[in-house]
């Protein structure tokens, strides 16, 4: 079976980080967020010979901005605008950015749904 | 038996359904389950369609097509919620961007539960449906005489 | 004339069975840009684990798809027995290979049927349908579903399968393989097939690793990447490598599910060869805790499953990646360029399921 890290790392780490993977040859695997009491936190996950690594990135909330990594791999835009629609998570320079339309859900953040004062949902 | 009771042409859309239905509905047109032999036709067109055979519950997204469809779609004409989440939403009606079965939206006339559903239960269906067209239809001409 | 004009593809098209649009951007005939929007089918339900709770997931889980239905509901087992840090018994895990397989075959089976109709080779659609049927009784018979199984659960998994019965499902599945040659022959060597599909919608080696493509889609542009190779379940005992073609465009995948289709039944072979008596299930005991990306390879590629409990009965987050969500960017990039009429062969080689993708 395959190795699996997780690490954790700052929201400015993010950019260099995921260079390095991509010079390295490592697969982007997926990009997910999960809403905790608290907090969000972010998953990058990377694979390469079947290891697979995942940057772990903890939020206080989500007005803190996280830059776009899709242009460094271009598949990032699909999960990025998938975070942004479900869980409203700002994220910075999307390649292809579809501002809140690449979901169409009936409310807006569905997973986050506390994130705007007086709650749209 | 008029007519259209021979040959009703179907016109299939899956609403938000997981394709176990979706394929069940594909796997009756099929030579083994063979629907056709009652002179049903998949059509793509809802201007050629009769029976809307619906799949998958309701949201927010697919309403507006849905109705669409059905707008379309000639008198007389019969909706088939085929699978429980055409028939309540299932196990996904707790789901936030499910609104729930077809019937939130169209008036359904026969309702095939099953998850995923049986091909026997859906050709009862289809064959059910086929009698109420042929219902509606005469209606539909005393009314005009 | 070069005016660009935006096509709609979908929601509702005849060539699809599910809902999915695109906006496709033509100059003449030719394809600029495909530009996909989604959420036709979204219904949400990775939400649902905090209202069911880690056991009754399964079937949720079960439900995300009703083609790879089996291989959902045990990529979730798996990932949540490793949170409760259970090992299932060795029975469960050949067990889950075999249905794994047969979900494998039945799957490629319905893509070819699929594709046939895609190009217009009708007889061709109905010849694969009618040989998928046989798979599904043997599914039906061993499961008592069809489609959707409902032989996973957390623990191991709830069916057994008699040692009359596994021969007697050998002894069919060797007969099938005749059919299966014969049809994979037409799709392989058939002229008008092969003008549809080779040289159509290539992607090269580099974007299939760039953009991560996921499945047949990535092993048709000429990377040797099967998850089955990790080794979960007993596939680390079966020994087998992935199937791979060079050529990148609609015929290599092709021949990748075709070639597939012999793979599943030989592991079926090992590992009903291989498999000894023994239980098929542990009693589940505690709650999850810990998160545990659990990943295995479906019909159309790696799926993850990412659960992460807090010691309750409930996840606090599951969320699923599923190959066709991966494969939507190397879609894209094998529509730039393709003409107009080319297009739902090309979508459909991806072998695309929206109720997964969308979740």
């Amino acid at each position: 079976m395959g190795q699996q890290n997780i690490i954790d790392i700052q929201v400015s780490e993010l950019a260099a980080k995921v260079t390095a993977m991509k010079s390295e040859g490592q697969r982007l695997v997926q990009i997910c967020c999960t809403k905790l009491p608290d907090k969000l936190e972010l998953h990058y996950s990377f694979d390469k010979n079947y290891d697979f690594t995942s940057f772990r990135v903890t939020l206080a909330d989500a007005t803190v901005k996280v830059p776009s990594v899709s242009g460094i791999y271009l598949s990032a835009f699909i999960y990025e605008n998938e975070i942004h629609d479900l869980f409203g998570i700002q994220v910075d320079g999307i390649a292809v950015d579809y501002k809140g339309k690449f979901y169409r859900t009936a409310k807006p953040r569905a997973f986050n749904p506390e994130q705007t004062p007086g709650g749209q949902a | 038996m008029g007519a259209l009771s021979k040959s009703p042409w179907i016109i299939h859309y899956d609403g938000s359904s997981c394709n176990g239905c979706d394929i069940e509905v594909l796997a009756v047109l099929m030579p083994r389950f063979d629907v056709e032999r009652f002179g049903v036709i998949n059509t793509g067109n809802p201007k050629h369609a009769d029976i809307l055979l619906l799949t998958g519950s309701i949201n927010e997204q697919n309403k507006s097509v849905v109705l669409n469809i059905y707008d379309q779609m000639p008198d007389p004409k019969v909706v088939l919620a085929v699978g429980i989440c055409a028939t309540s939403g299932g196990i996904f009606r707790e789901c936030y961007n499910v609104m729930g079965g077809a019937d939130k939206v169209l008036p359904v006339d026969v309702y095939v539960p099953g998850c995923a559903v049986r091909p026997e239960a859906l050709i009862d269906g289809v064959v059910q449906a086929v009698g109420i067209l042929e219902k509606k239809r005469a209606a539909q001409k005393a009314g005009k005489a | 004339m070069s005016g660009r004009t935006v096509i709609p593809f979908g929601p509702q098209h005849p060539v699809l069975p599910e809902p999915i649009h695109l906006d496709l951007v033509v100059e003449d005939e030719k394809v600029v840009e495909a530009i996909p929007s989604i959420g036709f089918i979204h219904r949400g339900l990775e939400r649902l684990v905090e209202k069911k709770d880690f056991v009754d997931f399964t079937y949720v889980a079960e439900r995300i798809c009703g083609i790879c239905s089996f291989i959902h509901g045990m990529t979730y087992c798996m990932a949540v027995e490793e949170l409760l840090k259970l090992e299932i018994p060795e029975r469960a895990k050949y067990l889950r290979v075999i249905w794994s397989e047969l979900s494998r075959i039945h799957s490629h089976l319905l893509w070819m049927g699929l594709t046939a109709d895609a190009f217009g080779f009708e007889s061709l659609f109905m010849q694969s349908w009618q040989l998928r049927e046989k798979i599904l009784d043997i599914i039906e018979e061993t499961t008592g579903g069809r489609v959707i199984f409902g032989s996973a659960k957390v623990g191991g998994v709830r069916r057994d399968i008699s040692a009359d019965k596994l021969q007697d499902i050998l002894k069919k599945l060797r007969s099938y393989q005749n059919q299966f040659a014969e049809i994979g022959g037409v799709f392989l060597r058939d002229a008008t097939v092969k003008h549809r599909m080779q040289g159509v919608g290539v992607l090269t080696s580099e974007q299939a690793q760039v953009l991560g493509a996921v499945g047949p889609t990535l092993r048709g542009s000429g990377i040797a990447a099967d998850l089955r190779m990790t080794g979960y379940a007993a596939y680390g005992k079966l020994g087998f490598s992935p199937v791979v073609e060079t050529a990148g465009d609609c015929y290599a995948r092709c021949q990748v599910r075709i070639r597939e289709l012999d793979q599943s039944v030989d592991l079926i072979e090992k590992a009903a060869a291989q498999m000894a008596e023994g239980p098929i299930e542990v009693k589940v005991a505690g709650t999850p805790t810990g998160d545990f990306f659990a990943r295995t390879e479906q019909p159309r590629g790696e799926v993850i499953y990412y659960a992460k409990g807090n010691g309750t009965k409930f996840l606090q987050r599951m969320r699923v990646r599923t190959p066709t969500f991966a494969n939507i960017p190397p879609l894209l990039t094998m529509l730039g360029g393709c003409q107009l009429a080319d297009v739902p062969v090309i979508v459909l080689t991806i072998d695309p399921c929206i109720s997964c993708a969308e979740r």
